[in-house]
């Protein structure tokens, strides 16, 4: 399986994401910004960090760039797409996850770990998870309050979509404790916690590490044991 | 040319916690009369046409792409024409 973390200027998680893929021991490479095809890819990273110095919002500069088309164009193929944190805010900007992430209620920048409850256990990026387990994650984001209106909310609820939520304290002020949600076909996901920070034990936490381990198995089913 | 002034708001059903903040600071400096504070973005944009239905189709096409996300903001904008000097 081939893996590509997407670069901006100002990504500041890509090296964490890179390492984490590296880890599984499958290819991964960096793709810069300008770069306009995807298509040799299996699996694709959105990180986090503050990309175009959040200038205007986060993620709405990201958004254009030509990378972004490209990833468009993955996602509706049927690729797996991760967006962590400034990832996920660059999937709202785009329009491929419905709703934005706001200001934190509490206005700080909240840096973190935080327990999430594993809600879809059924996606490809929470396949070796339990539904209703707790994992260990860390957050680090002033901008991670998911907000959507009552109409997609509720059509969020109906197609499970809430893959994660908070499972103690919300930190952030998120509508309905939202954690991260996946679009309705569930081959693009967006996270404000960190699971490229929690895959050692190193790091305080491993239970991120199977969100990876988990999008390779399902590439795999999907492609054959074989192939790689 | 024209001179846009745009203003990007946070709608009415969304919270506004920076707005909740300096209303909250306000009070505390004694403004009681403060009933309610949003906080949101003005911009000016320059714009080199001298067709108004251009100016303001464009200005929306932008407003919509870029500068608001229509899912928690709203957008409104001013147009004045003006003479470059010099010329």
């Amino acid at each position: 399986m081939r893996w590509a973390v997407l670069v901006f200027p100002g990504s500041n998680c890509d090296i964490d994401c890179y390492k984490a893929v590296e880890a599984l021991g499958e290819p991964v490479d960096y793709v810069w910004h300008t770069a306009d095809d995807l298509s040799a890819y299996d699996g694709i990273l959105v990180p986090g960090g503050f990309s175009y110095g959040d200038y205007l919002r986060c993620g709405a500069i990201a958004r254009f760039t030509a990378v972004m088309g490209a990833l468009v164009k993955a996602a509706e193929a049927g690729k797996y797409v991760l967006g962590i944190c400034n990832g996920f805010q660059v999937l709202t900007e785009s329009g491929l996850l419905p709703g934005a992430l706001l200001r934190n209620n509490s206005l700080k920048f909240r840096c973190h770990p935080a327990d999430l409850r594993v809600e879809n256990a059924a996606t490809p990026f929470t396949r070796e998870y339990e539904a209703g387990e707790i994992i260990d994650i860390p957050i680090a984001h002033g901008e991670g309050n998911y907000y959507c209106d009552e109409a997609t909310l509720a059509e969020l609820k109906a197609n499970n979509q809430i893959v994660f939520r908070y499972a103690g304290s919300n930190p952030n002020g998120s509508i309905d404790d939202i954690a991260g949600i996946c679009n309705k076909a569930g081959n693009v996901f967006g996270m404000m916690p960190h699971p490229e920070r929690a895959v050692s034990e190193l790091l305080g936490s491993v239970d991120g590490k199977r969100m990876f381990t988990s999008i390779l198995s399902a590439w795999r089913e999907s492609n054959g044991a074989a192939a790689r | 040319m024209f001179k846009a002034t745009v203003y990007v708001t946070i709608k009415e059903n969304v919270l506004d916690p920076q707005g909740t903040a300096v209303q909250g600071a306000l009070h505390t400096m004694g403004f009681d009369d403060v009933e309610r504070v949003r906080i949101g973005k003005y911009m000016e944009i320059d714009l080199n046409t001298t067709d108004r239905a251009e100016a303001e189709s464009r200005l929306k096409a932008m407003c919509e792409k870029l500068l608001a996300n229509t899912v928690v903001e709203d957008y409104r904008f001013e147009l004045t024409e003006h003479v470059k000097e010099g010329v």
